[in-house]
């Protein structure tokens, strides 16, 4: 498999959906999963015919521990309602620690998320394993209802909006 | 008189050959300002008064100062936190640099934010520190503006920001006045792909201020200059302080206070939480 550049990423997150609303609303939810775990997890959920929403879109990337936060950002700037990110359980990491590094700074950025006002139910971190094609559809589930139950993001959209 | 302490050492150190130069706060009558002091004869221009504001560490990084040799650097408690992070990344070799602190009461009239709860007046780890510092009370507490934003609801915040970064012109002058803002080549200036937004509106000054506020995650050693230096006058330093204060509350670590503590960023621990994650 071919290495998964930031441009790559940008350009998914870029075209994951038009930025207007479409008739009633559905929620617009960008995942961001490791490829190693909740990819394959995905992927289960798909081979076993669970049902769960269309909502999401997933973007593949290498490791949690890749998952800049900036393509956080780029999510809602893209128009995203939530953002997942997930990626392999502690101790199951591919490249052994990148999900330790990844929890660490979610830990950091939550906080600063928090003071910007940046509504932190909107943004889901979890650990699904390649065997949780269960917890996939459940949690992806979870998050459509939840943002569902949120509404568009609508101060994001404005300020989106705003600087064109 | 601190004054006459500050320049007899500098003068002394030059004399000496100990340093090539001396990174202080020089004077000409006007208010003081960055200088570059080679020439023993030229350290009576050196002065430390309460519009000493620079943080001068920001030099040490520099190639056209280091082309200078040796250098000695005058610090106030703030910026002597600096060097610690700039040595423990590596961008400094803490002997080849002669670090003289000095005592200080605090900046600015009304005193800066920082100084108001400042409780570093004696700079920690230099290799000497000139004067005393006869106010050494916190009067606010740390985060005392920080509670005040947080008191908001989370729409307020984000309205409150929204405004913020529509007055933004995107002058990086917080970037550039930072001393632990070094990279070559910043991800601001990179465009395959423009992953910030590069344009001075509200969408790209938000992403941009995120960035550089989590760029200092666990780094950021509150001396406020990104601040000072803002010339539409957006409270920065509550975007340091956010980060700042989740790193003192998870890691108890408060970045440059103590060269035997780590960093907090680029590593992990197994007992990290992760009560936020499904």
């Amino acid at each position: 498999m071919r290495p998964i550049g930031e441009q790559q990423v940008v350009q998914e997150v870029e075209t994951s959906g038009d930025t207007e609303e479409p008739k009633g609303f559905e929620p617009r939810v960008i995942a961001y999963v490791c490829n190693w775990c909740t990819y394959l997890g995905a992927d289960l959920a798909g081979t076993n015919r669970l049902e769960y929403p269309s909502n999401v879109r997933i973007v593949r990337t290498p490791c949690t521990g890749r998952i800049d936060f900036n393509l956080v950002v780029k999510a809602f700037e893209a128009g995203a309602d939530s953002v997942i990110v997930s990626g392999c359980h502690p101790g199951d990491c591919h490249y052994t620690v990148g999900n330790y590094h990844a929890r660490r700074r979610w830990m950091m950025f939550r906080p600063l998320l928090e003071t910007l006002g940046i509504d932190l139910d909107r943004i889901h971190f979890a650990w699904v394993s390649a065997a949780e094609g269960k917890k996939w559809a459940r949690l992806v589930s979870e998050v459509t209802d939840q943002t569902r139950a949120l509404g568009p993001y609508k101060a994001y959209k404005d300020l989106v909006r705003g600087s064109r | 008189m601190t004054w006459q302490r500050l320049r007899d050492t500098c003068r002394s150190l030059l004399e000496a050959g100990t340093v090539d130069v001396v990174i202080g706060y020089g004077s000409t009558g006007g208010a003081p300002h960055p200088a570059f002091v080679t020439d023993p004869e030229a350290t009576d221009q050196l002065v430390f008064d309460d519009r000493c504001y620079q943080n001068l560490t920001l030099y040490l990084t520099r190639a056209d100062v280091r082309r200078l040799g040796r250098p000695a650097v005058v610090v106030k408690g703030c910026d002597a936190r600096a060097v610690v992070v700039l040595e423990q990344e590596a961008q400094l070799v803490r002997e080849d640099v002669h670090v003289i602190g000095v005592a200080c009461d605090g900046v600015g009239h009304p005193r800066a934010a920082k100084c108001r709860a400042c409780d570093v007046h004696v700079p920690p780890g230099c290799d000497e520190v000139v004067g005393e510092a006869a106010e050494g009370t916190e009067v606010d507490g740390r985060y005392a503006e920080l509670d005040e934003l947080m008191g908001l609801s989370v729409e307020e915040r984000f309205a409150y920001w929204a405004g913020e970064m529509e007055r933004c012109v995107r002058c990086y002058a917080c970037r550039q006045v930072c001393p632990l803002c070094y990279c070559p080549v910043c991800v601001m200036d990179k465009n395959r792909p423009q992953v910030i937004d590069a344009s001075p509106h509200a969408k790209g000054n938000l992403a941009f201020h995120i960035t550089r506020a989590f760029h200092l995650a666990g780094r950021c050693v509150g001396c406020d200059e990104c601040t000072r230096a803002c010339p539409a006058g957006i409270n920065v330093r509550l975007l340091n302080q956010s980060v700042a204060r989740a790193v003192e509350q998870q890691f108890d670590v408060r970045p440059g206070m103590d060269p035997a503590v780590g960093p907090v960023t680029g590593t992990y621990s197994l007992a990290d939480r992760e009560d936020f994650i499904r």
